[in-house]
């Protein structure tokens, strides 16, 4: 899992039927200082994840799963709000 | 998928028993227009493709697994899945 | 998942069984603001995206799990046709406004 924070929205109508009122997130990744890596990916969004949000994502086969009922075809999915980071100094 | 040139081929005595008796091919990178992009693949062949040739690399281990139709599980990922005749733009 | 514009589409007569009957097409992968990249890949279309269009574009072993898909050898589908892009409050891509 990484994290990410969710930046932006991606609508699309036509989609897979298995994407169906699944939400679309534009998601920047992000290091554990929280900054940007400038990486930004969409991802399926299960949890309701809103704008500056913090947030954990799966890549891969775990993407694909991380819906309990059905198998949607994602490779990046976020899981989880981050409610707070501690970070030790290294 | 990708579109890559194969330049090579990959000899090779002692490997993993699931790349016995197959072909594998040396593959760059290539932009639609077919000039040379960074990076180089090492790819199983499953169409009969040749040095020069234009082909779509699959990489994608399941597939690969799927395609070659083995028991064991593979550890193969890249493989060339079509030669390709002709890109539209 | 990520942006890209459909370039044109691939025509292969030498490819594996199961690809047949599949429409193989160049993306380009572009940024959130629609900037193309340098970056190519070609995806099976399971959406009947047309050139020109933005979709959104699915890798790895999660490319096969549309319904479609399942025994399709590949690790890139179109999943959507983009209607719309906002990043941080501002729409960027609008498909409607082109």
């Amino acid at each position: 899992m990484r994290l990410g924070k969710v930046v932006g929205k991606v609508w699309a109508t036509v989609k897979d039927p298995q994407l169906a009122a699944v939400k679309l997130a534009l998601m920047e990744v992000v290091d554990e200082n929280q900054t940007g890596t400038g990486k930004i990916l969409i991802a399926a969004d299960t949890i309701g994840a809103g704008d500056g949000d913090l947030v954990f994502w799966v890549s891969g086969g775990e993407a694909v799963r991380a819906f309990p009922d059905k198998n949607i075809p994602s490779d990046v999915t976020i899981v989880g709000l981050v409610d707070h980071l501690n970070v030790s100094a290294s | 998928m990708i579109v890559g040139r194969i330049i090579g081929s990959v000899v090779s005595t002692i490997k993993h028993p699931c790349y016995n008796h197959q072909k594998i091919l040396l593959v760059k990178p290539v932009s639609p227009q077919g000039a040379p992009q960074s990076g180089l693949m090492v790819a199983v062949d499953l169409v009969g493709a040749g040095s020069g040739d234009l082909v779509l690399v699959a990489s994608e281990g399941r597939a690969a697994e799927e395609l070659l139709d083995f028991s064991c599980r593979m550890p193969v990922r890249s493989l060339i899945v079509g030669i390709i005749d002709q890109i539209d733009l | 998942m990520e942006l890209g514009r459909v370039e044109g589409t691939i025509v292969s007569t030498a490819k594996v069984d199961r690809l047949h009957g599949q429409k193989l097409m160049l993306i380009n992968l572009v940024n959130p603001d629609i900037k193309p990249t340098s970056n190519y890949v070609v995806a099976v279309d399971s959406v009947g995206a047309g050139k020109g269009e933005i979709v959104l574009v699915v890798r790895g072993s999660s490319a096969r799990q549309t319904q479609s898909m399942q025994n399709v050898p590949t690790d890139a589908s179109i999943i959507a046709i983009v209607d719309s892009v906002e990043l941080k409050g501002k729409i960027l891509y609008n498909k409607a406004k082109g």
